[in-house]
């Protein structure tokens, strides 16, 4: 069904308009970026599936689906994930530039396929696996050279990738690159990229520690279970924006999330969540996406006409998309209040046997769903934990357990989450700010990472708690900027004001110091 | 209560058992990397600026402490004061009133039963470091958890204040992987004004684990006022050179007055200078790893 905008709802998307053009807190760029996805706002291009407005259209304390930003007529991709490899080593047409043949010749042309590259942010959400693209060019030259190179492309990228979803990958294997980028890294204390380490059985611990002294500092790289990744995906994935498991020369079409607190608040009791809100939910928002993903390879004409599909930096067959979900822990906390049990999810076996079961259910629709533009994956979505968003309020990111009601024990918050970060090979991930400085034991971090690989644990983020950039959700911002936009500045990263958002609804300020 | 005396009380036949003070799962400040710190109650010495002196002695069973506890963690059942660690907020109320400097938050445990409770942190630690108090004094407790650990794949640490004959111990030595030492003062006068005990057996087991390289770490709390600190850091600093120790690590701790008892509250911290200065006189012996705490 296309919808039809009434004059009162036009009048109220010219508002819209207007607002962005005058906020004080967003910069020219920002700006431009907002105005587009209004525009696209003002169209009724999708057949829609019945009943979506009243659970993706409405109040946010009853909404249930939600499509994070995306406008009403995707014209590209959610998540553009390239193969860089391919374009160091073959140049691009379109852009007017060969092979890269030596360092700085990779360095320059990397930068300008990054400014070409659109997704959800008009910023790349995927930069490359830098040791892997870069490695092999950096044979005769000093430690020193290549220190001095990295610094300055960094600090490139941070003022001109005005977006922290920016993602690069390094490891599973060491370089002599990966060491010196995790050097150069954690001295800068910038937030752009985000960076994740692929972490496998193999994986030196050095090269790892490494990681983990970077990260202290600048809390990056997160560490990712490469084996558990491979096993799902193949040997061709990447992790971009937060941590989203994906192709390379792919992506993701679309992403929406699931609002289950709010799918509870609609439930009777248990039986009645699992047996009809739940799946009614769920099979409006795969039918949404099926609908999104039609438009956009069949209508939008990107697939045919962008220089990334047609000079093959990206193909088509090896896209999938995004099926999200937020608040599992208010979901299980709200049921079980209905039942009149007062356990609390992450901390009691009901309560977390409740979400597993749960997890189930949606894991099966999801298996059962059948998409023919996701062939790269079986034919189906891939489940997302979805980090959240500034505005969310008592609805935790994912299957995470809310801030300031995680267990007193870390080894009993690690074995929460073991329960639930299998169901995700398109991400998820806990995050823990710790408190080492003084002991010098990164050793400590490395041990965790390594215990996590054994078990189901998928994705760790660890942060300095006194450091200048920390992790909100899935991105970094820093506080000193945070600090000034709460002040009325307008700042360089759309991320900031995500963050400013996430630290006042969202407590993440408040997190359990280990 | 000595070891001995435990291991006679009704129904405690068979294994060792030690008294536990408690069990920190995850802990990075007990030696390298993530490890399971279990701290066994009683001291021999008796430091002035102990940080946990309810570690020190050993519970007497007065019942004094009972009604401080306002969840209803502690009760006397037969004489003897019993606390369910499940009702227990952690508040230490009940040490802050005992008369004889001990703590009622204690378990009588076997090395299994401590092994039970190390085994749901694999896989996530590297071993185990057993601390106190003064852990030697649960010998035969000592030998039986680390055998157990040993066996899981753990690395073995024990905190010590060198109070033990290391070198006569063929059998705790083989299961233990590094002694991490407190070196609280080199001369005896000065030893024996910090701690009441004379240091023979500390400067022999400094010398002896160092020569066999188990000897992880060794750690001197500042307090310049009450002993030369100068003189204890070059030598242990010597002893570390001259048995080829130069990187086992020195935790050089600044002495605060938190958690230390009344009388001994009027002792000064040392200023941040004096720190620096004697890590550096530390990193002037070569020594690689000198952490300033
Ligand atoms: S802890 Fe102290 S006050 Fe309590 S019973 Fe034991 S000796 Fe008495
Ligand atoms: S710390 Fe002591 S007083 Fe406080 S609840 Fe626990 S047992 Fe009771």
């Amino acid at each position: 069904m296309k919808r039809v905008l009434t004059p009162e709802m036009i009048e109220e998307k010219r508002q819209d308009v207007f607002n962005i053009l005058v906020d004080p807190t967003s910069s020219h760029e920002q700006r431009v970026t907002y105005l587009a996805r209004a525009a696209e706002n003002f169209l009724t291009v999708l057949d829609e599936p019945e009943g979506l407005d009243e659970l993706l259209r409405c109040d946010i304390d009853t909404r249930c689906i939600c499509n994070l930003f995306e406008g009403d007529a995707p014209y590209r991709p959610r998540y553009i994930c390239i193969d860089f490899e391919k374009f160091l080593r073959e140049g691009s047409a379109f852009l007017q530039l060969g092979p890269a043949k030596d360092f700085s010749e990779a360095l320059t042309n990397l930068m300008i396929m990054y400014h070409n590259i659109p997704s959800i942010t008009n910023y790349p959400v995927y930069i490359g696996d830098l040791d892997v693209l870069l490695d092999p060019y950096i044979t005769d030259l000093s430690d020193e050279e290549v220190r001095k190179a990295l610094r300055l492309w960094m600090t490139t990228i941070d003022r001109t990738i005005l977006d922290s979803f920016c993602h690069a990958n390094i490891g599973p294997k060491a370089t002599r690159l990966g060491y010196l980028l995790m050097e150069v890294e954690g001295e800068l204390e910038n937030a752009v990229p985000n960076l994740t380490m692929r972490v496998a059985k193999d994986t030196p611990d050095d090269f790892v520690l490494a990681g983990v002294k970077c990260s202290l500092k600048s809390a990056k790289p997160s560490f990712a279970n490469d084996e558990m990744f491979r096993g799902e995906l193949g040997d061709d994935y990447c992790i971009a924006s937060c941590y989203n498991g994906l192709y390379k020369g792919g992506g993701s079409y679309t992403l929406s999330r699931l609002i289950l607190s709010n799918i509870a608040k609609r439930a009777k009791n248990i039986e009645d969540f699992k047996t009809r809100e739940l799946p009614y939910v769920m099979d409006i928002m795969a039918r949404y996406m099926d609908e999104r993903i039609r438009f956009l390879v069949e209508d939008s004409g990107w697939f045919e006409s962008s220089f990334l599909a047609t000079e093959g930096f990206v193909q088509r067959e090896k896209f999938s998309a995004m099926y999200g979900l937020v608040g599992l822990a208010e979901c299980v906390n709200l049921l079980l209040e209905k039942e009149g049990c007062t356990e609390r999810f992450g901390h009691s076996d009901r309560a977390n046997q409740l979400g597993v079961e749960i997890m189930d259910i949606i894991n099966d629709f999801n298996n059962n769903h059948y998409n023919k533009y996701c062939e790269a994956t079986g034919g189906h979505f891939l489940l997302h934990a979805q980090v959240g968003i500034e505005s969310d309020h008592d609805c935790s990111p994912g299957t995470r357990i809310p801030i300031g009601e995680e267990p007193d024990e870390l080894v009993d918050h690690l074995n929460v989450i073991n329960l639930f970060h299998k169901y995700f090979p398109s991400g998820t991930g806990d995050i823990f700010p710790m408190d080492l400085t003084v002991h010098k034991n990164p050793q400590y971090v490395l041990d965790i990472i390594r215990g996590g690989l054994g078990m189901d644990i998928r994705y760790l983020s660890f942060y300095g708690s006194d450091s200048d950039v920390i992790r909100v959700t899935g991105y970094l911002v820093k506080r000193s900027e945070m600090e000034k936009l709460d002040a009325g500045q307008n700042v360089r990263q759309n991320t900031t004001g995500l963050g400013l958002g996430a630290s006042k609804n969202c407590k993440i300020l408040d997190r359990r110091v280990r | 209560m000595t070891a001995e005396q435990v291991a006679l009380l009704p129904g405690a036949g068979g294994p060792p058992r030690a008294t536990v003070n408690k069990i920190i799962p995850f802990s990075c400040v007990d030696g390298p990397g993530n490890r399971t710190a279990v701290f066994l109650q009683g001291c021999n010495f008796d430091c002035r600026y102990c940080h946990n002196p309810e570690t020190i002695q050993t519970c007497v069973h007065c019942g004094a402490c009972v009604p401080y506890c306002k969840p209803g963690a502690l009760s006397i059942m037969a004489g003897r004061v019993q606390y369910d660690i499940k009702k227990c907020v952690l508040c230490d109320e009940c040490f802050h009133h005992c008369p004889h400097g001990s703590s009622p938050r204690t378990r009588e445990m076997t090395p299994a039963q401590v092994m039970d409770e190390v085994r749901r942190n694999l896989p996530f630690i590297r071993g185990v470091t057993v601390s106190g108090g003064e852990c030697t004094r649960w010998r035969d407790f000592l030998v039986g958890f680390l055998t157990l650990a040993k066996a899981e794949g753990l690395g073995t640490l024990l905190d010590s204040n060198g109070s033990h004959d290391f070198s006569a111990d063929s059998e705790l030595i083989a299961v233990t992987d590094g002694v991490m030492l407190d070196v609280k003062a080199w001369t005896p006068e000065d030893h024996v004004r910090v701690t009441g005990w004379d240091n023979a057996l500390v400067r022999k087991n400094l010398r002896w684990l160092a020569e066999q390289h188990k000897l992880p770490e060794v750690r001197t709390v500042i307090v310049p006022e009450l002993f030369d600190c100068e003189q204890t850091v070059r030598n242990v600093c010597e002893v570390l050179w001259e048995t080829g120790n130069l990187n086992t690590r020195y935790k050089i701790i600044c002495y605060r007055p938190m958690g230390v008892r009344e009388v001994y509250k009027g002792l000064k911290s040392p200023e941040q200078a004096e720190l620096q200065r004697l890590a550096g006189i530390a990193r002037g012996y070569g020594l690689t790893d000198v952490v300033i705490i």
